[in-house]
């Protein structure tokens, strides 16, 4: 049974190896999980080393080498989930279920953990069922849910309300409020040759929209002047910022933008393949635009001979597992040639060395819908909006501590206020403005502008009013890199693990000075010397949070009596308790005391003589 | 006048420093002595205070303190702790001292079932063993510890053990008042 699956699965995806991510998590929704001869079979099957389909299926949150329950409920993690009651949701689900967080129930029926941001941040608290998105959770979903479970009702079955994704759009613009009719701006572009659309480009000015602000143009020449036997379009949906949903509501409200989007792009490099590298947070998009894509192919709208005028292009959509640092692009490459999704050392870049080794460019969801966008109205019409050196719309995602979370879209050089008036944002402390890996701004910087050259931002936003304890939101953040970093390079990898170590040991009331300056300088190293934005940036949050919000962190030091500078993060005497019952001994010599008293210590200025 | 005050000048005051080897195999002291004939010279600008080299049972003010190994038992602790109270530089010297090293692979299993197995029922035991409760023996910590888990640690010297050369290097910055660095050869992964 399981090996004719198998085969049919494989059979599907051509035995191909760089379709191994595909194959794992389609193995993995058919058989539950992927055994060790499961693996094997595969590895055979594609003709891989076992070692490298190991690595890829150990590597994804999603894929699981050991069984995880029929039902495998994972409560999305992000601070906007917590601030919305999760934690109480997940501790309640597992009461109702009798289960330990983490664990699988003894009968195999059931496991509930958390993942980091599911994104859907405007509509929390939400979990994974499954790997199917549930949003808008509340004590009795929940207990309903338990039901379900013990009376184990196929998740299909499950009341279809609880599935519904909102859109949440709060304020259209050029893009949101475009009125294009699907291939309309494709269309348009190839009236013209790929040299004149790739003017057009770059008197639009446009900008790489993921958060980097790389010109587009340049961009697409580099790879369109790249030599190689096939270039190709990568469409970045691997939207894993905490905080970030825009390009949720692009693909499923404007996909055909975003698909003129990748077929101009085609054609401006001179491409005839793409790929959608779709988060598996978004498993619930994928048959919809899977659909729409069909839909295209029959209207002659993407495929052989688009509108008929002999250019092919196709697009095939890849789901990632669960890995926030495929969304760097040379990760996401990787993890389209079905590998465990590290980033590569550049250069060379993708344009020139992207995926299968080919000239590839990767663009954001939303940069490619406004390609689309300019190709029909022009360049110039595009640069009249925005600012100098940030022209056009930028989506927002704004979520947290306001009265109308969603989506909204803003020409740039709008300041950090006008958006939290429009939000209906109260008593404001701090807004995120990159997500967990970019600056916390306060008050005194509301009046900065979202633009490049300003407040850079992918698009999240997250908004923590005076309530909230800023040192816990710095927590969640590092927790989630701690959990995130891929683990190629040392200052990532150790950096961040260290870091959540210490933001533990302060939050049980051990901290010391020390601490605070040990952070510090992970900041400085990390930054400078980690090998991808993951790393660089996976502290910028905590160093601003550090500064702006010091008592935050002060308040769990402990008290100085007791550690003028350093404490350690355990109990010292504690430590020796199984020695103590192994020997029944209580003597003096058994225990240790806070700190030893430093009779003839050095004081402050004094020289050993 | 500067003749003058050139004489009046006292030399450069010898440093202090003390070392001891807590939970560690006393390798990285044996490289610290392959330092060889340089000593010598080195004992121009130092003078051990505590140390195995000189049986100085307590250590005194000092300016440079070098911890070998790491932390497994209550007299470790304290040692630490008096090593940190007199020193005004702290230095963990060595793989053990810095990341808890071979020492530290008893983590993995629980300290009760290691002493039951070690004293109780292992292979070879005398009739009637049990587990030393002796109260002049240091009790085991339930794990063991890297120094900078217990104490502030200023400068991390890695190395199974650290070099002769590096060790050298190391000391001759500090007491010269540079910050230490190891350049190239002094830091090797093997």
């Amino acid at each position: 049974m399981a090996a004719a699956t198998l085969e049919t699965l494989l059979g599907r995806h051509g035995h191909d190896g760089t379709r191994l991510v595909q194959i794992l998590r389609e193995v993995q929704d058919a058989l539950g999980w992927l055994a060790p001869e499961t693996l094997t079979a595969i590895a055979h099957a594609i003709d891989r080393p076992r070692a490298q389909v190991e690595s890829s299926a150990g590597f994804y949150s999603f894929f699981h080498t050991r069984p995880l329950g029929d039902y495998r409920i994972l409560f999305s993690d992000n601070i906007t989930d917590r601030m919305l009651g999760s934690q109480a949701l997940l501790r309640r689900l597992c009461e109702r279920l009798w289960l330990e967080p983490g664990r699988v129930s003894e009968d195999g029926l059931v496991s509930v953990d958390t993942t980091s941001c599911t994104g859907m941040c405007d509509q929390g608290p939400a979990l994974l069922a499954n790997y199917r998105a549930i949003t808008r959770l509340t004590p009795q979903r929940i207990d309903h849910m338990a039901r379900l479970i013990r009376r184990r009702v196929p998740v299909s079955d499950w009341p279809r309300e609880w599935f519904r994704v909102e859109d949440n759009i709060r304020r259209r613009d050029v893009l949101l409020g475009n009125g294009l009719a699907p291939g309309e701006a494709l269309a348009a572009a190839l009236e013209r040759a790929p040299t004149a659309l790739l003017d057009e480009i770059e008197r639009s000015a446009l900008r790489g929209r993921g958060g980097a602000g790389f010109g587009s143009d340049i961009k697409w020449r580099a790879c369109r002047a790249a030599r190689g036997d096939a270039h190709y379009v990568v469409c970045n949906a691997d939207e894993g910022e905490p905080g970030t949903f825009k390009d949720r509501v692009l693909l499923a409200g404007f996909f055909d933008l975003v698909v003129d989007g990748m077929c101009i792009a085609g054609f401006a490099i001179g491409a005839s393949q793409g790929f959608i590298y779709l988060r598996g947070e978004y498993r619930h998009l994928l048959d919809l635009l899977e659909t729409r894509l069909a839909e295209r192919r029959a209207a002659g709208l993407l495929g052989r001979d688009i509108l008929g005028r002999g250019f092919d292009f196709d697009i095939a959509i890849h789901l990632g597992a669960g890995a926030y640092v495929c969304g760097e692009e040379s990760a996401l490459i990787e993890s389209l040639e079905g590998k465990p999704g590290k980033p590569r050392i550049r250069p060379p870049f993708p344009v020139t060395h992207g995926y299968l080794g080919q000239p590839t460019t990767v663009n954001n969801v939303e940069t490619l819908a406004l390609a689309a966008l300019i190709a029909v109205r022009g360049g110039e019409w595009f640069r009249t909006i925005g600012t100098a050196s940030s022209t056009g719309t930028k989506l927002l995602s704004v979520s947290g501590d306001v009265a109308r979370p969603g989506v909204y879209e803003f020409p740039f050089g709008v300041t950090v206020a006008a958006v939290l008036e429009a939000a209906g944002a109260q008593d404001t402390q701090a807004v995120t403005t990159a997500g967990a890996a970019g600056p916390c701004l306060t008050a005194e910087a509301f009046g900065r502008r979202i633009a490049f050259e300003d407040v850079a931002t992918g698009g999240s936003l997250m908004v923590f009013d005076a309530s909230r304890d800023m040192f816990e939101v710095a927590r969640n953040f590092i927790n989630f890199f701690a959990h995130e970093s891929c683990g190629l390079c040392t200052p990532c990898r150790v950096g961040t693990a260290v870091n959540a170590r210490l933001m533990d040991k302060l939050a049980r009331g051990r901290g010391s000075p020390c601490d605070l300056e040990e952070m510090e300088k992970l900041h400085q190293l990390m930054q400078h010397a980690s090998h991808c934005g993951l790393g660089s940036t996976a502290t910028i949050a905590l160093r601003d949070m550090l500064a702006r919000f010091r008592p935050a962190f002060e308040r769990r030091l402990r008290s100085p009596d007791f550690a003028p500078d350093f404490a350690p993060a355990f109990d010292l005497d504690a430590a020796l308790s199984q020695a103590r019952g192994m020997t029944g001994r209580s003597d003096p010599g058994a225990h240790l005391g806070d700190e030893t008293s430093a009779t003839g210590a050095l004081r402050a200025g004094e020289e050993p003589r | 006048m500067s003749d003058e005050h050139a004489r009046a000048a006292p030399p450069p005051r010898k440093l202090k420093l003390a070392t001891v080897s807590l939970a560690g195999c006393f390798g990285c002291h044996t490289s610290f002595l392959d330092i060889d004939e340089r000593l010598l010279p080195l004992l121009e600008r130092i003078e051990f205070d505590r140390s195995p080299l000189t049986d100085i049972k307590h250590c005194g003010p000092c300016d440079i303190g070098l911890v070998e190994g790491g932390v497994c038992n209550a007299e470790n602790v304290e040692v630490l702790r008096e090593f940190r109270a007199h020193c005004r530089v702290l230095v963990a010297l060595g793989a053990c001292a810095v990341n808890g090293g071979l020492p530290a692979q008893r983590n993995n299993i629980a300290l009760g079932e290691l002493l039951q197995e070690v004293y109780r029922t292992g292979h070879g035991l005398a009739a009637g063993s049990r587990i030393p409760d002796d109260p002049e023996l240091p009790l085991l910590l339930n794990q063991v510890h890297p120094v900078h888990e217990v104490v502030r640690i200023d400068y991390f010297l890695p190395g199974c053990p650290p070099s002769a050369d590096a060790i050298w290097d190391f000391l001759n910055a500090l007491i010269e008042g540079r910050a230490p660095t190891l350049g190239p050869g002094l830091l090797q992964y093997d």
